[in-house]
């Protein structure tokens, strides 16, 4: 019993292993002829005598049937997870409260006083400018000081890349920077619609407080305008007023500015000392007291922060 | 104005599948971008002007030319550039 359980295992293991018995009395084919091309030369002498193993076995089916079975079960995977998450999604839609509904969790005593108190506490008359930089300026400070963080490392990542590499001067993407900047057509409309992207960005920033905007839109729109300048002119135009230099000292000055100025306001706030900053009277440009300044010192930030990802990725230098 | 809302939501779906099934990602890139585009034009509609400036200068401005920068990139822009390669 022992011994034919053995023998029966000796055999699976040979067959798994791919060392099958081999007929002793085979005569071993002669040698190819030498001028035969290389890649129909048999593998080695025993091939024919070789029992592919397990592993052999498993990759010749896969070479043959893999791509085929990973494209289905890529598929079934792929349309079984989107049915999942929408599932999810949709049974947390139902749960929600209807919209608009006077009753609705969200309209509580907090949004009550921003609305009734917003205007003449905080001195602005664009209530949610008031709310994020007046209630929540220190969470619109952890913003800004994040896109800051993350501009600082992909400077240092690529920047580093770029002044370690030798500057060859030929690399394609100048190439195509030479070929935009001959673009009649892009000038022209540039020339055109540069100005009013700026001052549009500029009005969004400064009239924050008073009207729809402030410093994040108005900072995307004054960054559209130097991505198109750079587009149109060339980097070497944009760089003239805009240079490494200056992002780094205009960004680390408006998060100085910020912080000192809210810390003020904090530290006076939370000890219920009168603060010295005026809130002025609500519908002016110079009003609301600190929220005019903070929102060009965030919209500097963020104008900075994405033109200087475009040229990061576009020329691997501010 | 209720039928308006109403095309402009049925667009966005329309545009979000869209953008996942079209086979050329700079139509695809294009696509989101006017899905921006939509959804700030639902966001005057749902009284938040300023998510609607947001969503149109940072969804509909640079998202889209980050991306059209990645696909330059990658090599992806359009048909002229596969032919070339």
């Amino acid at each position: 019993m022992n011994e034919e359980l053995r023998a029966i295992w000796q055999t699976f293991f040979n067959w798994v292993m791919g060392i099958g018995p081999r007929p002793e009395n085979e005569v071993i084919p002669p040698e190819p002829p030498p001028d035969l091309p290389f890649t129909q030369k048999p593998r080695d002498k025993y091939s024919r005598f070789h029992e592919a193993t397990l592993k052999e076995r498993y990759n010749q089916w896969l070479e043959i049937h893999g791509l085929h079975l990973f494209s289905v079960l890529y598929a079934g995977l792929s349309v079984l997870t989107c049915v999942v998450i929408v599932s999810l999604l949709l049974a947390t839609v139902a749960e929600l409260p209807p919209f608009g509904h006077e009753r609705n969790p969200a309209n509580n005593e907090v949004i009550r006083r921003y609305v009734e108190h917003g205007g003449h506490e905080t001195g602005a008359q664009n209530i949610v400018a008031g709310l994020i930089l007046d209630y929540r300026a220190f969470d619109t400070f952890g913003e800004s000081a994040v896109l800051f963080t993350a501009a600082v490392s992909v400077l240092m990542l690529l920047g580093a890349s770029r002044s370690n590499k030798p500057d060859d001067g030929e690399s394609p993407l100048r190439h195509h920077h030479a070929f935009s900047k001959n673009d009649t057509i892009l000038r022209g409309v540039a020339t055109l619609s540069i100005p009013a992207i700026l001052m549009m960005g500029c009005v969004v920033v400064i009239n924050g407080h008073l009207s729809p905007g402030g410093g994040f839109s108005g900072g995307a729109i004054l960054s559209t305008a130097l991505i198109l300048a750079a587009n149109a002119y060339g980097f070497g135009r944009v760089h003239d007023f805009f240079s490494e230099r200056t992002f780094i000292v205009s960004s680390s000055t408006a998060l100085m500015i910020y912080a000192l100025s809210k810390g003020y306001s904090f530290f006076t706030g939370a000890n219920h000392i009168h603060s010295i900053i005026p809130k002025g009277t609500i519908g002016d440009i110079l009003s609301g007291g600190l929220i005019l300044p903070l929102n060009i010192c965030v919209g500097l930030i963020v104008a900075g922060t994405l033109y200087g990802f475009y040229a990061l990725f576009s020329e691997g230098d501010i | 104005m209720i039928i308006i809302e109403w095309l402009l939501l049925v667009f966005l779906i329309v545009c979000a599948v869209a953008v996942s099934i079209s086979k050329n990602l700079l139509n695809s890139v294009i696509i989101f971008m006017s899905y921006s585009l939509v959804m700030a034009v639902i966001w005057v509609l749902l009284r938040s002007p300023d998510l609607a400036i947001t969503e149109a200068a940072v969804g509909a401005g640079v998202t889209s030319v980050l991306f059209f920068l990645a696909l330059r990139k990658i090599g992806r822009m359009g048909h002229k550039d596969e032919g070339e390669k």
